[in-house]
This record gives structure tokens, sequence and C-alpha cells, in this order.
């Protein structure tokens, strides 16, 4: 039998949620699907906000990120088998002042970044009170704070907790201390989590944090009780991000209902044009007279089916893009070091788009291209082979079936999950990579060693979930993604193409002179052994080298230096190669700069020991070659990375 | 290895030391080696239909040793004329197979062999034979023994007499290489060759002694004859003067297998003098045959793509231009069936011995 409940019963159950108990129960939305996840979405949320305050207030950040196993007997666990940890990260930002910090780590939906238009790391206002709260949940440890605003004033110490009903912070300490950094913050957080290395790591995230923001200085104390230390290679701060107004075009009418209640404008006319970006007096004047409203119309009074009409003619009247000044995209130059620094390979290559608009919020793709391999992989390669076994019927030799990998921003912050959910991968897959000269099967990425960078830009990036872990497909995203795909795509053509071309010609050179062996030894069986064997394979030697080119081939390829040949460098950038990068052709890529560094015979006298120190910019010529296993090492033409620490201006 | 035969050697032998010395003679004048070999497709046979046959033309085509495309295939063909010009020496036989694992090596300081398949040889023994003007069997290179034969026949064979009617039912072997100096062809009495498609049809002939009841000899290729057959049927066709008839199944494959017989093969071109028979007839299966045999549609089989685009193919071929072949073609891609010559047991198992061929031969029903 059916039990009968009554309204009154029913309303009595009915209450309110507070977007904590929410998030409690759904801690997946926010990226704390899994420990091992959760530990990263810890380290994230922390490093985020650091980067983003230290930005804002000017300040080249310099942040350490330490991970401690929490052992939960006494007895050392090692990080593989440990399940609690201390995530402790520390900047040299600004500072919080004291009242606003309890708040912003213990209440949800707190912050500065979302009432904006502007770009940031940080969007809600959710992820770092987020993860108190699941330290809270799954530890029972508050979260520590300790703020210092300058020299001149106290260290803060807090340890707060949210209270999950009332989505209002709990306080638990708070004191004055002695505390070494004359500004920043340091949030410590002992969570639940699980330590691995691979994929969607946090040694992953903060290796591609380095690549994307290189005026960081970033220091990991691992777990296993490494350092591994991402020093700044830029030493000036991205160009501050503008606040912006919204674009007409970007919002809902929803959203222009509110702004019409809340404008201190007093005629229409006037609240267009002073709270939308890109709408001029006469822009304004036209949208009214599309809708059919008068000019003069106090805001306040337009509803319902006007509103609908105001709604409907902004978006047929033609108005200007949204300025961009409000996007800080990394740069091509800044790419390509973060690149550099973080990837080995033989070629680089950055893109910055212009700005472009979806959904009237301005945006910018920039695309990068780290492709091939170190020369110790090169020779790695070539020793494993070199116990010549003879290849038997159907065998071929091994072949190279690595997929590129594409390592994904937004916002400079790299997006670990979901991969296959983002428009950056569809784009990437959607790309016809063979027609540079790259092996790609059909739906899948590229083939080779490749690492393929997205970063994009915007004042609001359309996330596919509160957890930031993909971009939502937008067509003109996606249409933005693939021409910076495309045109990194034909650089990368141009350097396959010259590397290849000496490649064939050394290949052509070399498998006549394999033949021409076999056909002297069978000439001189079939003369029953009377012929000059040396004179005739010196006539075909001559006629070889006649038809390939001749010594050039020779030249080109550092003849004696492997059948291979050697692997070329080349760095092509917008802004052109810098420092010690040797002048050589150029190949024209609609205004960029190609430069191919090519060691010439002179440079061998001098070499240098690779994986070290790098040269200082103005000594080293042109390349840097060191013989590993027989192999020359390619020279290559880099952008020089500042020296070191001794010129860092910090403003402490 | 088989011994050969002593004649013809020398002039062979001197054939394939000319290509060392193309070699020789170009590096002496700075020039690259070439090769000119003539080539072996469609585009270059010519159909005479005075004699009948499918000779080859007149175009060559140059192997140089310096282009990059060509240089691996020039080397590869010089080592087959040193294995060829070899066995030569050593007066012996061998098989494509043979010459395939003799120049197979891994080249010096490289891990590159020299042949990586089969299929990279065999062509080039080919070329050889059509640009040095010598015959398969006088390269002394053999193929695999793939045909039958039994009948009225007696033939010497290294000496042996061996007498094609006292061989049981599985008949005589038929060597690849049937020349004079190798076979000679002592006595027949037949009063027609039988050149069947497949073995199993040819067995079921043999079993029902059939060649007995109808005076002739019975031969099978086991598929596309190999060139011992082709040629045994031609010398028994021109020494004794007796006509041959071609049984095959009824598909694009049949027909063009009973063309091979009749005119020679676009492939070997150059061998159509020796081995076509322009007066062999088509004797089965005939697409008008179902209609006439009361077959039921149910044991055809249906056309895929690849038989529809062979048949056209067939259509357009010179050779196939007569208009009983161009209906019966057209016959067949109508039906969009194509018959096996075992769909015959369907009416009984000894239907092709008993009714069929008896009715065929005594109807004159085939085609030309």
């Amino acid at each position: 039998m059916a039990t009968v409940v009554s309204a009154v019963e029913m309303g009595a159950r009915q209450r309110e949620i507070s977007v904590s108990e929410f998030f409690t129960k759904n801690r997946h939305l926010l990226g704390f699907d899994n420990p091992r996840k959760a530990l990263l979405t810890c380290v994230k949320e922390a490093v985020d906000n650091a980067l983003d305050a230290a930005e804002e207030a000017g300040i080249l950040p310099d942040v350490v990120v330490t991970l401690e196993v929490v052992s939960s007997n006494g007895t050392p666990t090692p990080a593989s088998q440990a399940t609690r940890f201390r995530v402790t990260v520390t900047d040299n930002g600004p500072g919080i002042v004291r009242q606003q910090i309890p708040p912003i780590f213990a209440k949800l939906l707190y912050g500065s970044k979302f009432h904006r238009l502007r770009m940031s790391r940080g969007q809600q206002g959710i992820g770092i009170s987020a993860a108190g709260m699941y330290a809270q949940l799954t530890t029972g440890k508050p979260v520590q704070i300790i703020s210092r605003t300058g020299a001149r004033s106290a260290a803060h110490f807090f340890e707060v907790q949210i209270d999950t009903k009332k989505n209002e912070p709990r306080i638990f300490e708070n004191k004055k201390i002695d505390w070494e950094h004359e500004r920043g913050t340091q949030v410590s957080l002992e969570i639940e989590g699980r330590y691995q290395k691979g994929r969607a790591s946090v040694d992953e995230y903060l290796e591609q944090t380095a690549i994307a923001n290189p005026h960081v200085d970033l220091v990991y104390h691992t777990p296993e009780g490494e350092t591994r230390k991402f020093p700044r290679t830029i030493q000036e701060l991205p160009p501050q991000p503008k606040e912006i107004k919204p674009h007409p075009y970007g919002i809902e009418l929803g959203m222009l209902l509110r702004m019409l209640q809340d404008t201190k404008s007093h005629s229409l006319a006037g609240f267009l044009a002073s709270d939308f970006s890109r709408v001029s007096p006469a822009v304004a004047a036209e949208i009214c007279k599309t809708a059919k409203l008068s000019a003069d119309a106090r805001p306040r009074n337009i509803h319902g089916e006007d509103a609908e009409a105001l709604y409907k003619a902004i978006q047929t009247t033609k108005i200007m893009a949204p300025p961009s000044n409000c996007i800080s995209p990394i740069g091509e130059k800044a790419i390509l070091h973060g690149l550099y620094k973080q990837i080995k390979g033989e070629f680089y290559t950055a893109v910055t788009r212009p700005p472009a608009v979806y959904r009237g919020n301005p945006f910018i793709i920039e695309a990068g291209l780290a492709f091939g391999r170190t020369p110790e992989q090169l020779a790695a390669a070539v020793t494993e082979e070199a116990p010549a076994v003879p290849l038997a019927e159907g065998e071929a030799p091994r072949d190279d079936d690595e997929l590129a990998r594409v390592i994904r921003y937004a916002n400079r912050v790299p997006l670990l999950y979901q991969q296959s959910a983002c428009a950056t991968f569809k784009a990437a897959l959607e790309t016809a990579w063979k027609n540079y000269g790259v092996a790609q099967s059909r739906g899948a990425l590229p083939a080779g060693p490749m690492v393929i960078f997205v970063h994009m830009a915007s004042v609001w990036v359309p996330f596919t979930s509160e957890s930031k872990e993909a971009i939502a497909d937008y067509d003109e995203i996606r249409k933005e993604i693939k021409l910076g795909l495309q045109e990194c795509g034909r650089r990368l053509g141009v350097f396959l193409r010259r590397r290849e071309k000496a490649k064939s010609e050394f290949r052509r050179r070399n498998i006549f002179e394999l033949y021409i062996e076999e056909v002297v030894e069978a000439c001189a069986r079939l003369k029953g052994g009377k012929l000059a064997k040396d004179k005739l394979k010196g006539q075909l030697l001559k006629i070889a080298a006649k038809r390939t080119g001749g010594t050039r081939t020779d030249e080109i390829l550092g003849r004696d230096n492997g059948p291979e040949g050697l692997p070329h460098s080349i760095i092509v950038t917008a802004e052109g190669p810098e420092g010690e990068a040797p002048e050589l052709p150029a190949v024209p890529t609609n205004g960029a700069v190609t430069a191919v560094a090519e060691p010439e015979p002179a440079e061998t006298e001098a070499p240098k020991p690779r994986g070290g120190k790098r040269a200082p910019a103005a000594k080293s010529g042109a390349a840097t070659r060191g013989a590993t296993n027989g192999h020359v090492t390619p020279a290559r033409g880099r952008a020089a990375p500042r020296p070191p620490a001794a010129k860092r201006k910090k403003k402490r | 290895m088989a011994r050969a035969k002593a004649a013809s050697n020398g002039v062979v032998e001197k054939k394939l030391i000319g290509v060392a010395d193309t070699v020789i003679v170009a590096a002496d004048r700075s020039k690259d080696p070439t090769l000119s070999i003539p080539i072996r497709s469609l585009a270059n046979v010519n159909f005479n239909e005075k004699r009948g046959i499918i000779e080859l033309g007149r175009r060559k085509q140059e192997r140089a040793f310096f282009n990059v495309g060509m240089a691996k295939k020039f080397m590869q063909t010089v080592l087959v004329a040193d294995a060829l010009a070899e066995l030569q020496r050593a007066n012996l036989t061998t098989s494509l197979r043979e010459i395939y694992y003799r120049t197979k090596h891994t080249m010096k300081g490289s891990h590159e062999n020299t042949f990586d398949n089969q299929n990279e040889s065999d062509p080039l023994i080919e070329d050889l034979e059509v640009s040095l003007a010598a015959l398969r069997e006088e390269l002394h290179v053999r193929a695999e023994n793939a045909g039958s034969v039994v009948g009225p026949v007696v033939l010497t064979d290294d000496g042996d007499r061996v007498d094609c009617a006292r061989l049981g039912k599985g008949g005589y072997s038929v060597p690849s290489i049937v020349e004079p100096e190798y076979i000679q062809i002592r006595r027949c009495t037949a009063d027609f060759v039988l050149l069947v498609e497949k073995g199993t049809q040819w067995n079921r002939l043999s079993e029902d002694k059939f060649w007995r009841r109808y005076n002739c000899v019975l031969l099978t290729g086991n598929g596309q004859p190999p060139r011992g057959v082709r040629r045994l049927a031609r010398r028994l066709h021109e020494e004794y003067k007796i006509p041959v008839y071609v049984l095959v199944d009824n598909d694009p494959w049949g027909y063009y297998i009973y063309s091979v017989v009749k005119q020679g093969s676009i492939n070997l071109a150059f061998e159509s003098e020796r081995m076509a028979i322009p007066k062999a007839k088509f004797i089965g299966l005939s697409s008008a045959d179902p209609d006439r045999y009361g077959l039921p549609r149910n044991v055809g089989i249906k056309l895929n793509d690849k038989d529809i685009a062979r048949a056209k193919e067939l259509t357009k071929y010179r050779w196939f231009q007569k208009k009983p072949w161009q209906d019966e073609i057209k016959r067949m891609l109508g039906s969009g069936l194509k018959y096996e010559l075992d769909a015959l047991a369907n009416k009984d198992f000894r239907y092709l011995t008993k009714t069929y061929l008896p009715r065929k031969l005594k109807e004159e029903d085939w085609l030309d």
C-alpha cells in the first residue's frame, strides 16, 4: 500500500541546498573524481591562484610547489604507495589582506574574477575553496594559509574550513607569525591522493605550465624527495590584460534585462553606448531604430516584447568585433622559449593568430610545434640497430608508429583531462597533416616525434564542465585553431622537405655506392674474373658523383658521420631567428623568417658538451657540436635564454 | 638440380656476358650504363591477324643504372644475369625460386637485401629472356611440373620410353621443358588433343578412360597452362596434324586461358611464335551451354565486380573481336552468372564424360 504524503509534509522536507553541500556531493564536477586527479586539481588550483595574483600585481612570479607524503603510522611510505599528501604552494605575489583570507579560501563562489570580463586563469572563484573542502572531506584537516602583503606588515597565519551548510568560513586559528618571505602567500592542504607519474600527473602539469609560462620561475619538490627547477627564461611579464565591457553579441536576453535594470544611464541609447563595448552613439541609434524603440526611452521601462525586440535588433545590427586588448597572448617568442626549454627536438615553431570572436567574446588562438628527436635519441636508435641482422623475407625495419602528443592550454593553464572532448584535439585531428609531410591515419593524430601546442586565450574560455578540462567546440574556435595548426604545419613541411632533400641526395649517393659494389662483383664473375674491378668501380663512382650533385651532398651531410647523415635544426618564428642563429637562405613563410642551422666543418674543432649549461648568447657562433656515439649532434639555431639569476630584477 | 643437355651452350653464355660488357663499355665512356628491355604489356603487343598470334611490339624501356627509381632493378638484373651464366657454365637447370635464393644476400655495409622476395626476381628473368632473345629453356630455368598428359602418345624422356597410354589414371607429368632436345615424341595415334583447365575434370576424364573411347590426348595445366603443357600441345598439333580443343570454366578467366593457348599471352608475347596454336577451338563451357544442356540456374555463381571488369576488358582485345565471341561474352554478362565445369556434376557424376563432351564433339559445337 502506498503511503500518502501531504503537501504540507513534503513542504517541510523542502529546503535550500547550499552550493557547498551541492559540491560535496558532486565533487567530480570540480575535478576531484579520484585520488590521483584530486591531487592534481589541488596543485593546479593553488598554482593558478598564485600566478594570477602575482601577474595582476605586476610581479614576476616565483612559485614553489611541495608535495610531501603524510604517513599514517609514523613509518615512511614510498610516494607511489602513499594515500595522504600535504600540498604546499608558495608564491611571491602581493599577499592577501587579513580580512579577505577566510572567504577566499573557505567560501565557494567568492572571488574577484567572475564579475569582470578580463582574461585570467581562474574564472569562477570555486577552485581553491573546493580544494579546501576536499581536504576537509577526506582528512578533516583545515586549510593553512600564510600571507604577507609587504616587508613592513606582519605575516598572518590562518587555519580555516568551510561550513558546508552555510557556505561560510570557519576560522580555527588566526595569529601573526614570523615568515622568512617578505611578501607572498602560502597555501597548505592535507588531502587524500595518489601520486603517479606519466600522463595527467602533477609532474606533467608543472612541465606544461613551464612551457606556456616562461616568465614564471617554478620549483617543484616531488614527494620522492627530488627537486625539479623550471627556471624563468623570459624576464618580462606578459602585458596586463585590460578589463572590458561585454560585447552586445555575447549576451543573452536575461543578461540584457538585468543590465537594463542595473544601468546608471537614463536613456536607451546612452545605456547601449556606455555599457557595451564597440557601441558608438551612431550604432546605438541604429539599434533603437531597428527595434522601433525611442532612443530616449528609460532603460528601466523596457521589458517584455520591447526587450525582445531590442535583443533581436542587437543581433541583426552590424557591430565591430570586441577589442582584443583584454587578452594577453603568450606570444610566439615565449612559446618557442617554452617549447625549446622543455621539449627536445629538431624543429620548433609557434603562431599567434589575430584575435577572433565567439558569441561576443574575443579570443586568441596560439599554436606551436616541437618536432623531431634529440641527437641522443637518434644515436640510441642507430646503435640499437647496429648489429646488422639481415632481414628475412617479409620482415621490415622497425616502423616508427609513435603518435603526436597534443598539449592544450586555456589562459595559460594546461588541460590534462578529456582530451578527445576538446576543440583543440578535434582541430588537430581535422588538420590534414599529410599535406605537410607527416603521416596520419584516418581519424587519428599525426604520427611522428611531435608535440602539438594549442593555447586559447580569452576573457571567457568556454569549458565543457566546471572542472575546466576541455574547451567547448565552437565553430569559430575550432576554425581558428585549425588555421594556427595549418600555419605550423606549413612551416614544418618546409623544414621536413629541406631535411628530406638533403637526406635523399645522400641516400641516392649511398645506394649507388652499395649497388656499384654489387654490379662490379657480378660483372667480374660474368667475365670469369678477367676484369679490372677497381677501375670499373672508380669509373662508376665518378659517374654517380656527377649525377647526384657531387661533393655538395657530402658537405651538407657531414659525410663521414654515419649513413643517415645529420638532422638539421631549424627554428622558425614570426619574429625571426634570435641571437646566435646563423644567417642562411631564408624560406619565406608569409612574413616569417626561417633560420637553418647547418653545421659548418670548421666548427668541429671546438666540440661542446650538450645538455649542460647553454652557451652564453654572444659567444657561441652558430652551432654546438658534440660527438655522441660516432654521431655529431645537430647544430641548433636557438633563441638564447638570458644569463641566469644575477640579472633578474625582482620586485621585492 | 638436373643436368641440362649440352646443346646450344656457349651462345647463351655469351649473351649473358654481354650484360657485363654493357656496363663496362658505358663506364669507359663515362655514360650511364643502360639496358634496353622490350616492354611486356598490352600497349606493346600486336595481334597478327594473318597468323592469328600475339606478337611483341618494338617498344623498349631503358633501364638505367644511375636513376634512383631504376638503380636497384638494374643491379638486380646484373645479379640475375650472373646467376644464369653460372648455370650455363655448370650445365645445370634450376627453378625460378632457386635463382631467387642464389642471388639473395645482404649488401655489404648495409641492412638492405639484394632481393626481398621472389616477385622481384621472376620478372627480371623474363626481362632477360626477351632482351637477350633467349628462351627460358635455353637459360636453363624450369618451372614446376604443373601439368599432366594421358593418351596414346609415346615419348622419350632422358632416354626412357614413356607410353602415356600405360601410366594408369595419373598419367605423365609434363616437364616444363619439352623442346625436342629434351623430349622426343615417338608416336601419336590420337585424333585430337583435349586441353582441360582443371585437374579435377582431367581426373574425371582419365578415370573414365574417355581418351580411349574417343582416341584423344588428355592434357591439363591445372589452371593457366604452363609453358611445358602449351608447348607439348603445340608440338602434337604441329607434328601430328591433330586439332586441339580447349575445355575451361565459363568465366572470363576461362576465356583468357583459351586465348592464351590459341594466340599467346601478353606477358610472354615473344613466345607466341613457338607456343600459340591459332587453330585451337573453344569447346566449352560456353555461356550458351546452361540453356542447351539444361543446367539449373542455381548451380551458377554470380559474377563479381572483378569478373565483370575482366569480361569487359576481354571484349576489347583485338583477338576477341569475332562476332560469336562478342556474343559469347555478352551472353555471360547478360546472365550475370558464371559456371564451373564441376557444376555439370549436378546432372550426373559422369555427365561430362557420358553426355556433354560426346554431344559437343558430335555437333561440332565449338567456338573458333
